[in-house]
């Protein structure tokens, strides 16, 4: 009987784990519909009913500009990581060349350097090259970043799949880039997807790299936006509840349509330094 | 899953363990990179420089030059601006010596304990008593569990800034359920505002901790269970021989996830508290901001930026040697 027993701790453990993680969240929600002046002390269900707060909230945190920026930034992110990544973790997987090993391995260290022990050069050296206060400045070391953690990732995959399709695929007389263009990426789209949905997640996210990278100019991420407008409305709860979820919503979208993709990463340890 | 790059070992003598799921595999593929049987087919190909040429070259201008140039920094003392000094290992010692700058990696250790400690024990007490059940609504519950983990941390940060205002929900809770004693500014105290800090991080983490775990869990076959039994194993026994070492991948990839999060924590710091009160939540990423960008101590800045990465990859590598299996 002690099984029955123990799965009902389990079961209430989940529960009480799953309500203490959704609470807060949904008391975000319904602060974000009180009313402007309320103190935000217990934010009622009833009088949740200010859908207007966020067209207020939009126009005060100037969250047009700053959610496009925040596109821009991620998407660019996700398109040079992925471009890049596949062929490096085709090479990788699939190719026997001199200082193969030595080359992954440093790019492996990659994953392990935080982003605080860069931060400082990136900011002084791409400043002398024009790189900083613009989307360059992000969108290249953040792809850099994560190309480090694509190459390992995607080489995992090329490592599993069968030799003999690409043994095939040469006999047949394709090439290397056809053998990977028409044999491989079709077969690869899972791990893609995966690497894309976590980079998306990891640079719409983050916020040490654009608050240094951008700080000289007019431009806002999604996060930024939110950290600065909380510094202008420090005690009005209920916009800076509405601004929370403004910031969050897009990648709690792609969250919710890819999850499978994302927990297969998770799964897998994934990791950015 | 390694990640560490003690990764090159003597890979024949792994076992062929069956299905331990997907992180396993990963990391065996990973592992049989030197092995002479699992590399890449055919001759060597210079084609293949093409291919890692684009990733690599972003990688090394934006990576690997960046931290070169970070070391090269450290040993200088440079306001940002004016002409940089030469000052050998100053930087490092001053991290020794001048008790906020220590103080501020012991948060780290502080940190660590609700990020990584607090949250993998709950998830191993889940798994240990879900190993013999097969969860149902495990997709709800992990996708509902991981959403403080996915939601933006600078969101977070604002979220709980609320949450525990002096007159904020947590207090009133406690004023309603007539503990209006316990109620403080939480993340105005001296004593509370680290813990408070910290209690934010295992909110986040916990959920990521019991989904990893309880998933490795539900991989185990239940037929080694039912041989400890027979073998007269109690519970604590079953959970210290089957779903312990057969978690050590899960646990290993919880660990270098929420350590790593531990002690780069910048964003909550940022938004909830700049450091204070005094300098009671200063944590090295915090401080590399501030030194480099706010005090223009550009140098000693890079000497903690540097210090904390060398704290990440011991501390990762630690984890991943203790969960790897010693091979005979």
């Amino acid at each position: 009987m002690t099984g029955r027993w123990e799965r009902r701790v389990g079961y209430v453990v989940l529960v009480v784990g799953t309500l203490l993680a959704v609470l807060p969240l949904l008391g975000v929600v319904v602060m974000a519909l009180n009313s402007p002046s309320s103190l935000g002390n217990s934010p009622s269900i009833f009088s949740a009913t200010h859908v207007s707060n966020f067209t207020a909230v939009w126009r005060l945190a100037n969250y047009g500009p700053a959610l496009g920026a925040s596109a821009v930034i991620t998407i660019a992110t996700v398109v040079v990581s992925v471009l890049f990544s596949v062929p490096a973790g085709f090479a990788f997987g699939t190719m026997n060349f001199r200082g193969r090993n030595i080359i992954f391995y440093a790019l492996l260290f990659g994953l392990l350097i935080p982003l605080e022990a860069l931060i400082i050069p990136l900011y002084f050296d791409l400043r002398r090259f024009g790189l900083v206060d613009n989307y360059w400045g992000v969108v290249l070391p953040d792809s850099a970043l994560s190309v480090s953690f694509g190459s390992f990732w995607m080489r995992a995959f090329f490592l599993s799949t069968p030799r003999e399709l690409v043994e095939a695929a040469r006999l047949d007389g394709a090439g290397s880039f056809a053998t990977l263009r028409r044999v491989l990426i079709p077969l690869a789209s899972p791990p893609i997807l995966t690497l894309a949905v976590l980079v998306f997640v990891w640079t719409w996210n983050d916020f040490l790299l654009p608050l240094v990278m951008l700080a000289g100019s007019n431009i806002q991420t999604a996060p930024i936006a939110l950290v600065f407008f909380q510094s202008q409305h420090t005690t009005n709860y209920t916009y800076l509840a509405g601004a929370t979820i403004i910031t969050a919503a897009p990648v709690l979208v792609v969250y919710v349509v890819l999850q499978r993709s994302f927990h297969r990463g998770m799964l897998a340890g994934a990791l950015k330094g | 899953m390694s990640l560490s790059p003690s990764l090159p070992r003597p890979v024949g003598a792994q076992a062929p363990s069956a299905g331990r799921g997907r992180a396993a595999d990963e990391a065996r593929l990973l592992l049989r990179g030197n092995r002479p049987g699992g590399a890449p087919p055919g001759e060597p190909r210079r084609v293949g420089y093409l291919y890692i040429a684009p990733g690599l070259v972003l990688y090394v201008l934006f990576v690997l030059a960046p931290f070169f140039h970070s070391v090269y920094l450290s040993f200088f003392s440079w306001d940002g601006v004016g002409p940089k000094q030469f000052v050998g290992l100053t930087n490092f010692r001053a991290i020794l010596d001048s008790t906020t700058l220590s103080s501020a990696f012991l948060h780290s250790f502080i940190l660590i304990f609700f990020y990584a400690v607090l949250t993998t024990a709950i998830g191993l007490l889940l798994s240990a008593v879900m190993a013999r059940s097969r969860v149902k609504g495990l997709t709800l519950f992990r996708t509902l569990l991981f959403l403080p983990y996915v939601v933006a941390p600078t969101a977070v940060a604002v979220i709980w800034r609320w949450l525990l205002s002096p007159q904020g929900p947590v207090n009133s809770l406690l004023s309603s359920v007539g503990l209006a004693s316990l109620t403080r500014p939480w993340l105005g105290d001296f004593n509370l505002a680290l813990p408070s800090v910290g209690l934010i991080g295992t909110w986040v983490m916990y959920g990521l901790a019991m989904v990893l775990l309880l998933s490795g869990v539900q991989k185990i076959s239940l037929d080694l269970y039912d041989a400890a039994r027979v073998d007269g194993a109690g519970p604590l026994s079953e959970f210290a021989h089957v779903t312990f070492p057969s978690l050590r991948n899960e646990i290993v990839v919880v660990l270098v996830l929420t350590i790593t999060a531990a002690l780069r924590n910048f964003d909550l710091i940022y938004v909830m508290t700049q450091g204070g009160p005094g300098t009671s939540t200063e944590v090295p990423s915090w401080l590399v901001y501030n030194q480099a960008f706010v005090v223009g101590s550009v140098g000693g800045a890079a000497a903690i930026g540097l210090v904390l990465a060398l704290l990440i990859f011991l501390v990762n590598f630690a984890v991943t040697r203790l969960g790897t299996p010693r091979l005979s």
